[in-house]
């Protein structure tokens, strides 16, 4: 009898048993060694030296590296207000009553879910070709070609207007929380004289706070870690202006194998995002409303 | 104005801006489909996706191979290890969930809040150590690093998700199936899974997207050219091919996402449901 109660006791336990060792393994080692990693003249083929702060040092002195830093900011920053907005702002059109909605859902999502992968990096390739679709289109407006993928800009702008077309998962998570707005709120509101602008943003806005603070911290935290966008498309250029952190990172740890130099830019970049969740976690009660109080 | 026009200028309103912003989101797609059969003089002399004399030239060179092996071979690796990653996400998901959403046991609240953190976790900072371990234990350039991770519910998205559905589900059932004698795997089996069905097929579709997809993965752990999965094959074809063959690049490209596309389409639900669970709860 004992044993039994002992077993049951532990069975919880032994059921993440396998979560947890994973967890170890493949995780916090791993998270761990590469702060260890950091602080280290770290080759892969040769014996690693101790640096200290030296890694550190360098990243700042670096204007290349400071540079990725920067253009990620710009990145992360630029592509996360423009996609969650797009996406809030079609999921408010799609929550009226209008017909066809599942049919422009789906055409809307299709890109968020195929947009990882090589096939669309290519495609993306010959769209923003000089003699591609793009400015094909342009011209028939009246606009120059313009070199895009030849121009600092206009490469950082292909790989912005890359995900932005990949707007469709928030506005799925947007559309699901608009549909738990009362239609009551809105009756309300219309016979006290709100119009409809005044309507979204008097209690549309503030009633799906937590899902915008939700898709706000995912897709920040994404963002920040950019890769096969600027990987493939841009291949970092022209000039750096696509290289993104995680590129450098990329770049220093497997064709340079400075295994140090890239745990310390990762850290580096760990840490910023770290700062901007923890940040974005505390500003929530300022701005974000939870109905219910066991809310996060 | 009266009140009734009003209401039909927007919705006239609403319409426009849906068609316009959909053709933004779908025209590339379609235009895909039909420059893949132009030929390459046609491909970039106009905004029309119709093919003006139609060639089946770029699938017969796309599926010509390199060294022996086409594109058909490079898909098939891809599936190679995104079914068993798959399966296996879903089997460990499921069992942690469960361990996390009807037990207590000592140190539940410790491991709970180590799961949460590590869905912040960001994946950059794993990178290199990751590679660096699994050098160590020999399995580089094999599936290993990619498929084993999972069998340890690594992706603690999943876990967490599969959580947050098994709390909204009653506890009676298992109760009763307990009073009748069902073992703790007999209740997993028999009436956990069966009511855990919805999110354990959005956790499958979901590992299945994001694994086919996959690019950063293969990229570092594979270096043997007949073990590449199809998204680097792709990535190798297109910085070889850029200049002149553009219809067999697009060709190819639009192959290799044609399962992704057949899955989403006979489970799109499943997709919108599983996005909006995660998300709101989450």
């Amino acid at each position: 009898m004992r044993s039994k109660a002992r077993q049951k006791k532990y069975a919880g336990l032994y059921l993440i048993l396998p979560w947890w060792l994973g967890f170890l393994l493949f995780k916090c080692y791993p998270f761990l060694s590469s702060l260890v990693y950091s602080f280290h003249d770290y080759n892969l083929f040769k014996t690693p030296t101790f640096l200290g702060l030296g890694n550190y040092v360098k990243i700042l002195k670096d204007p290349l590296i400071m540079r990725a830093f920067v253009q990620t900011f710009k990145y992360a920053f630029l592509t996360v207000p423009l996609e969650l907005g797009f996406a809030l702002f079609i999921a408010y059109i799609l929550n009226t009553k209008i017909k066809g909605v599942n049919f422009f859902r789906t055409a809307y999502y299709i890109p968020s879910i195929l947009g990882g992968s090589v096939s669309i990096a290519v495609l993306w390739r010959f769209l923003f070709k000089t003699e591609g679709l793009i400015n094909m289109l342009l011209s028939k407006i009246g606009m120059e070609p313009f070199n895009w993928l030849g121009d600092p800009d206009g490469a950082f702008w292909v790989i912005v207007l890359l995900r932005i077309w990949q707007f469709g998962s928030p506005m799925v998570i947007f559309l699901a929380a608009l549909k738990g707005v009362s239609e009551d709120l809105y009756e309300a509101a219309s016979i006290d004289g709100a119009g409809k602008v005044r309507q979204f943003f008097s209690i549309t806005v503030p009633l799906i706070t937590p899902v915008i603070f939700y898709n706000f911290v995912t897709q920040l935290c994404n963002k920040f870690q950019e890769f096969n966008g600027p990987f493939i498309i841009t291949q970092g250029g022209p000039l750096r202006a696509t290289t993104l952190v995680s590129l450098l990172v990329y770049n220093n740890a497997f064709r340079n194998y400075e295994m140090g130099m890239a745990s310390a830019i990762a850290w580096l970049l760990f840490l910023i995002i770290m700062t901007l969740t923890a940040v974005s976690f505390i500003s929530q009660k300022y701005w974000v409303y939870y109905s219910d109080e066991d809310g996060r | 104005m009266t009140r009734e026009m009003r209401g039909r200028v927007q919705t006239v309103l609403r319409y426009v801006v849906l068609i316009v912003v959909g053709m933004f989101m779908v025209y590339p797609l379609i235009w895909m489909v039909g420059a893949s059969f132009m030929t390459n003089q046609q491909i970039f002399s106009g905004v029309g996706f119709i093919p003006k004399s139609p060639t089946l030239d770029g699938y017969i060179r796309g599926f010509a191979g390199y060294q022996g092996m086409n594109l058909l071979y490079f898909m098939f690796n891809t599936y190679k290890f995104v079914l068993p990653k798959v399966l296996f996400t879903v089997v460990s998901s499921t069992v942690t969930a469960y361990g996390f959403a009807r037990f207590d046991f000592p140190g539940k609240k410790f491991s709970f809040a180590v799961l949460l953190s590590t869905l912040f976790l960001p994946q950059v900072v794993l990178n290199v150590p990751q590679y660096i371990l699994f050098d160590q234990m020999g399995w580089l350039d094999s599936y290993l690093p990619i498929v084993v991770p999972s069998l340890l519910a690594a992706d603690t998205y999943f876990v967490y998700m599969q959580i947050q559905f098994l709390r909204g589900i009653p506890r009676e059932l298992e109760e009763a199936a307990q009073i009748d004698g069902c073992g703790i795997m007999q209740r997993l089996w028999y009436v956990i899974v069966p009511m855990l069905k919805p999110s354990i097929v959005s956790c499958a579709l979901f590992q299945f997207m994001w694994a086919s997809n996959d690019f950063m993965g293969p990229l570092i752990y594979i270096n043997t050219v007949a073990k590449y999965p199809v998204s680097i094959f792709l990535r190798m074809s297109m910085d070889a091919d850029v200049g002149f063959e553009w219809n067999r690049v697009l060709a190819m490209s639009l192959i290799a996402i044609i399962p992704s596309l057949v899955v989403f389409f006979l489970a799109q639900d499943s997709f919108v449901d599983g996005i909006a669970a995660g998300g709101v709860k989450g």
